[in-house]
């Protein structure tokens, strides 16, 4: 072997080394900036990481596009059969006024709004798309309270890093950071197309989160709580969906 | 082992005018150690891109053009596909079991390794002079001439002669010029222009290209383009001699004796 080869087998092993270390330091700063998903684990482990870590970085306070009334869908694709449980046909039959949403966890104030109490708050608009994992999308325009809103009502605590919402579906359920939480086009949303928000669309409450695929923004939304660690929620890994082997971050 | 040693001169991609002032020219280098690792990586990404995309566009097998489109609104096209969702009708009486969960981690996970490795490649290739002395066609033989001589050699399925063998011809070197400078950057554009995410970012890189489901057909489109490719390229190494052209991408040499046997 000449000298030459030597130097780079010295000098490929000291770059190996330095690349190994350097990914170990680079995993522990993500995990401490909140850039690990918590799905990280397994084969996908990777590609997850760096999607979730790379979105968050470019776009924690972009705003979704918003689009204008004319190109709202003149036929929204309503996906969804009503919740076949006698709780949601009850609640349904009184129109929904017994409808509520409960908020703990990580907060001064736990409590419980009703629709009517929500409604009272500022309202906001948005015309976004809803773009579904299987290829569809379609436009409308959302009306809701801002999550941000009564997040802030009920004071969370300053260590909360996620959200955790559930549906009146059971094992429905989903989570996402505070960067989407906070963020001023996540809606608790009650209406669509200047109208109540139909049941086949997740009415009468659906979280929208128009920064991520249509999977994220579960229907029938009865229940929210803030935590800093979702190891306790189901299997440990974020949410439902990659229970039934989906992506928890849905941003591609 | 020094002989060989010295003939695998770590960026020296073969071509014909070194490979002549080689002595006793029976084994040559023909390609470089990074761009047989990269050749390969992007292989296997692009195989597992290949497949999950078929598996996630069988949930919705029906195109748009411009920003919406659901099964409510009239298709640019629909492929006669049964698919994996009760919600489009196909026509087909039944429906497939649903695969997008590990179909879109491995897209994007293999799409991740294939952009960075990618990446690596078009360093490389600019920095080592691969492109230039590789793939972009010599100055004699910027001409039509030339490239209908060679087009026609293809179309007779001709065998390359010794000195081909050891390097490209002009529409090779133009049709991995189009895949690497054209069709990859488009189908990773039209690919990022579906994230939502991405989007709210760069909203260009949707709007430019007409919309969210615009993009998903030139996704569509170009990634049958690169799949023709593959199968070409595929078709032309078994022309060529798959063994010595396989062996050539794995170890980077030729026995230039023994293929013309072969």
């Amino acid at each position: 072997m000449t000298d030459l080869t030597r130097r780079k087998l010295i000098a490929s092993g000291i770059a190996v080394t330095a690349g190994v270390s350097g990914l170990g330091v680079a995993a522990r700063i993500a995990q401490r900036y909140g850039l690990v998903p918590p799905d990280h684990g397994g084969i996908y482990g990777l590609g997850e990481t760096l999607t979730y870590a790379s979105q968050r970085l470019l776009t924690r306070h972009s705003l979704a596009r918003e689009f204008s009334r004319s190109q709202i869908s003149k036929r929204p694709l309503a996906n969804e059969i009503a919740p076949p449980s006698r709780a949601f046909k009850r609640l349904q039959a009184a129109g929904f006024v017994d409808w509520r949403l409960s908020v703990d966890g990580m907060v001064d104030r736990p409590g419980s709004f009703s629709l009517a109490e929500l409604k009272t708050y500022p309202s906001r608009s948005q015309i976004t798309e809803v773009a579904c994992e299987e290829g569809w999308s379609y436009i409308a325009e959302w009306i809701g309270v801002p999550l941000a809103h009564v997040l802030n009502l009920v004071g969370v605590h300053p260590q909360a890093r996620y959200v955790a919402y559930f549906s009146i579906e059971p094992d429905w359920w989903d989570s996402m950071d505070m960067a989407d939480a906070m963020h001023p086009q996540t809606f608790l949303t009650y209406g669509m197309n200047g109208d109540e928000l139909p049941v086949g669309n997740g009415g009468p409450l659906r979280m929208r989160v128009p920064r991520q695929l249509g999977y994220k923004s579960v229907k029938f939304i009865t229940h929210l709580t803030v935590t800093d660690n979702l190891k306790g929620f189901g299997k440990g890994l974020g949410s439902a969906a990659p229970e039934a082997g989906y992506a928890w971050y849905a941003g591609i | 082992m020094a002989e060989l040693e010295s003939l695998q001169a770590p960026l020296g991609v073969g071509f014909p005018s070194s490979a002549s002032s080689i002595p006793a020219p029976t084994v040559t280098s023909r390609h470089s150690v990074l761009v047989r690792v990269t050749h390969w990586i992007i292989t296997l990404c692009f195989f597992a891109l290949l497949v999950s995309g078929v598996e996630i566009l069988i949930s919705h097998p029906r195109f748009y053009w411009g920003e919406t489109g659901t099964v409510l609104t009239t298709p640019l096209f629909k492929l006669p596909i049964p698919s994996s969702r009760t919600l489009v009708p196909t026509g087909y009486g039944y429906v497939l079991p649903d695969q997008n969960g590990w179909s879109r981690y491995l897209h994007f996970e293999a799409a991740w390794i294939l952009v960075l490795t990618g990446l690596l490649y078009a360093i490389f290739g600019f920095f080592s002079g691969h492109f230039r002395k590789n793939l972009l066609p010599a100055k004699a033989d910027r001409s039509w001439r030339a490239f209908s001589t060679a087009i026609a050699g293809h179309l007779r399925f001709r065998r390359p002669s010794d000195a081909e063998a050891q390097s490209y011809n002009v529409p090779q070197r133009l049709t991995y010029l189009f895949v690497i400078f054209v069709l990859f950057p488009l189908v990773i554009w039209s690919g990022l222009a579906m994230s939502p995410a991405f989007v709210s970012a760069f909203p260009t890189t949707a709007t430019l290209l007409g919309g969210r489901q615009s993009a998903r057909t030139i996704h569509f489109f170009v990634s049958l383009a690169l799949a023709l490719f593959v199968l070409v390229h595929l078709v032309m190494i078994c022309v060529a001699g798959f063994w010595s052209r396989t062996r050539a991408m794995i170890t980077g040499q030729t026995d230039s004796r023994q293929e013309e046997r072969t």
